[in-house]
């Protein structure tokens, strides 16, 4: 197990470092001048050569590349330019209000998702099949986006429940786990939890009906095993897979929250990327993603060891 | 025995003059719901079409005195937005940009990852491996994150946008292409075309290609689903087009404001995203089932 585990991280190694790539890149596919937000319109010739030179954009792009990666590797990712701030510790800051996000609406969705994705593929061609299938593509379907707006109109527009934007009192660095600061998240944590609530039910309704037909399930049947304990080989022998897929849907809540976080206005990595963005401040862009990326990684690595781990069909040697 | 060997005779050459393409597509034509969803998508690409044609108000045209009126107002039955433009043209003619948005990433992502996935499974080799590496970097990186990266840092415009999607899809595309390409490169009549001296491309276009197209095409169809919503997303986050142009995803930003007055105008254009995405979703399971012909 640990020399695989072992080999797992050797193989992440370079898929590290084509990320950072990718990221430090991100920055000079942008059209003009890197400089631009910071350079006021009217700025002389020597002014932007001065800064050039300041921030390194007048070396060869390898040599920034490693002065780059070399100050990330010791958590210097440079410092935002809208704020001034380092570029870390606000991304820091940002992703823990998305993990919280990403938790609750984990919970929500994987719940929902297992439990209809089961119970669909038990009851296979029936009108309960056709319910669960149903509400998993609608899942999989909707704008989210628009969802979260619905979601507002509802419950905060409407019915007057549930707050409609923000992450409760004390702004986006005092997170709490009481009622004052949960009711706001409940809209944002449903809408995020739909697509992957639709995936899960697609991926165990299909890995419940393969397993049901399956000749050992015949064979636990004809035993005389009751129904409970034939359920409980199916759900053994979907987890696995099952698990994958949560894993990956994790990091997807956790990476592509932009779109939910921008409706809610939570407080977390999307509205950071979303703000990086429009002001332009590309240390702070580049930040993001690459800590976003680079968590992402990080979990699929974490999903592939937990899998090896409790499955032992998988080949660890 | 004999009895049903002579029915089973008769009735043969009746089942087996049909191709299996004209098979799939009289499975696809008895699914009742993948013909409503067809039905839906055509009336949406022609409305779009024809739009200026339709007799509809000027999509363009506001008026400060009558906004924001509600759905089922004389002469606006849609309503109207936030500048008194008229909902229900802005929703036909917003289908022009937001489908192109939308299929277009798929499209260029079908030609490219197709054409590199054929390339990576058949060459195989040093080849292969350089591509499919390549390609495992995007996948390091969650979709919607990296569709925001590109278009972010290329800066708002539609063919950035579109630019940007293409780039997200064309990896995953690729392994697709790329995994079937290599389960039938090694058939028998891959090797019987190598033997009679056809050159690689000859066989990539001609033995290969039409053997690996159909997977590949209702993949990508299921593609087109995400592809409409996060294409809409860019716009609604302002990285597509820009105002006053109608585009379904930029709609919904400008009416955002609007909630508190007019909410269900304000959804009106996330209900043409979604449906449009739910039914090329199910238009793709319907293909899918309607070409595994085992079942």
């Amino acid at each position: 197990m640990f020399a695989y585990i072992a080999r797992r991280i050797v193989y992440v190694i370079p898929i590290v470092i084509s990320v950072a790539l990718v990221c430090f890149l991100l920055v000079h596919i942008t059209p003009g001048d890197p400089l631009v937000a910071v350079l006021p319109a009217d700025a002389s010739q020597e002014l932007a050569a001065q800064l050039r030179t300041a921030y390194g954009f007048d070396r060869p792009l390898p040599v920034q590349f490693g002065l780059w990666l070399w100050r990330a590797l010791h958590g210097d990712l440079g410092n935002s330019i809208a704020t001034g701030r380092p570029v870390l510790s606000e991304v820091l800051r940002a992703v823990s209000n998305t993990v919280t996000l990403a938790i609750a609406a984990a919970l929500i969705g994987f719940t929902l998702g297992l439990l209809f994705g089961l119970i669909a593929g038990y009851f296979r061609d029936t009108w309960i099949d056709k319910v669960a299938t149903s509400i998993a593509i609608a899942g999989v379907s909707v704008p989210h986006y628009w969802l979260g707006m619905v979601m507002v109109i509802i419950f905060s527009v409407q019915l007057n429940w549930l707050p409609a934007v923000g992450a409760g009192p004390g702004g986006s660095g005092s997170w709490g786990w009481d009622w004052e600061h949960m009711k706001y998240l409940i809209l944002p944590a449903i809408t995020t939890s739909v697509i992957p609530m639709g995936i899960v039910t697609r991926t165990v309704r299909a890995l419940t009906g393969d397993i049901l037909s399956q000749d050992f399930v015949e064979a636990l049947r004809a035993k005389g095993l009751r129904e409970l304990d034939v359920f409980k080989h199916v759900i053994k022998n979907a987890a696995p897979t099952a698990l994958a897929v949560m894993g990956l849907q994790l990091g997807y809540m956790l990476g592509g929250s932009i779109l939910i976080e921008t409706v809610f206005s939570w407080p977390g990595s999307g509205l950071l990327l979303n703000s990086a963005i429009f002001q332009r401040d590309l240390p702070l862009l580049q930040g993001t993603i690459l800590v976003l990326a680079l968590f992402f990684v990080a979990l699929n690595l974490l999903v592939d060891i937990a899998q090896a781990a409790i499955d032992p069909r998988i080949k660890r040697g | 025995m004999t009895v049903m060997s002579d029915t089973a005779l008769q009735a043969a050459p009746a089942t087996k003059a049909r191709g299996y393409w004209a098979t799939v597509g009289r499975r696809i034509a008895r699914d009742k719901v993948s013909m409503v969803c067809a039905f839906v998508l055509v009336l949406i690409f022609l409305s779009a079409l024809l739009a200026p044609w339709l007799g509809l108000a000027d999509p363009y045209q506001g008026s400060m005195i009558r906004r924001l009126r509600h759905i089922g107002t004389p002469n606006y039955p849609l309503g109207t937005d936030e500048l008194g433009r008229d909902m229900l043209a802005r929703l036909i003619y917003g289908g022009r940009l937001s489908l192109i948005i939308g299929i277009l990433p798929v499209i260029l992502a079908f030609m490219i990852g197709t054409s590199l996935g054929l390339i990576a499974g058949y060459v195989g080799g040093r080849l292969n491996t350089a591509i499919m590496r390549t390609i495992d970097v995007f996948y390091a990186f969650p979709s919607v994150l990296l569709a925001i990266a590109i278009s972010g840092a290329l800066g708002a415009g539609i063919v950035n946008s579109i630019v940007s999607l293409t780039i997200v899809f064309v990896p995953q595309i690729t392994r697709v292409a790329e995994s079937v390409t290599t389960g039938v490169r090694n058939m028998d009549f891959v090797e019987a075309a190598r033997a009679s001296g056809a050159g690689p491309f000859t066989i990539m276009r001609v033995h290969m290609l039409g053997n690996v197209l159909g997977p590949i095409f209702v993949y990508a169809t299921g593609l087109i689903s995400v592809s409409m919503i996060l294409a809409a997303g860019l716009s609604f986050l302002g990285l597509g087009t820009k105002p006053p142009e109608p585009e379904w995803g930029l709609m919904l930003n400008t009416l955002r404001t609007a909630i508190y007055v007019n909410p269900w105008v304000a959804a009106l254009p996330g209900v043409m995203i979604f449906a449009v995405s739910i039914c090329f979703n199910l238009l793709s399971d319907g293909m899918r089932s309607a070409m595994d012909i085992r079942n």
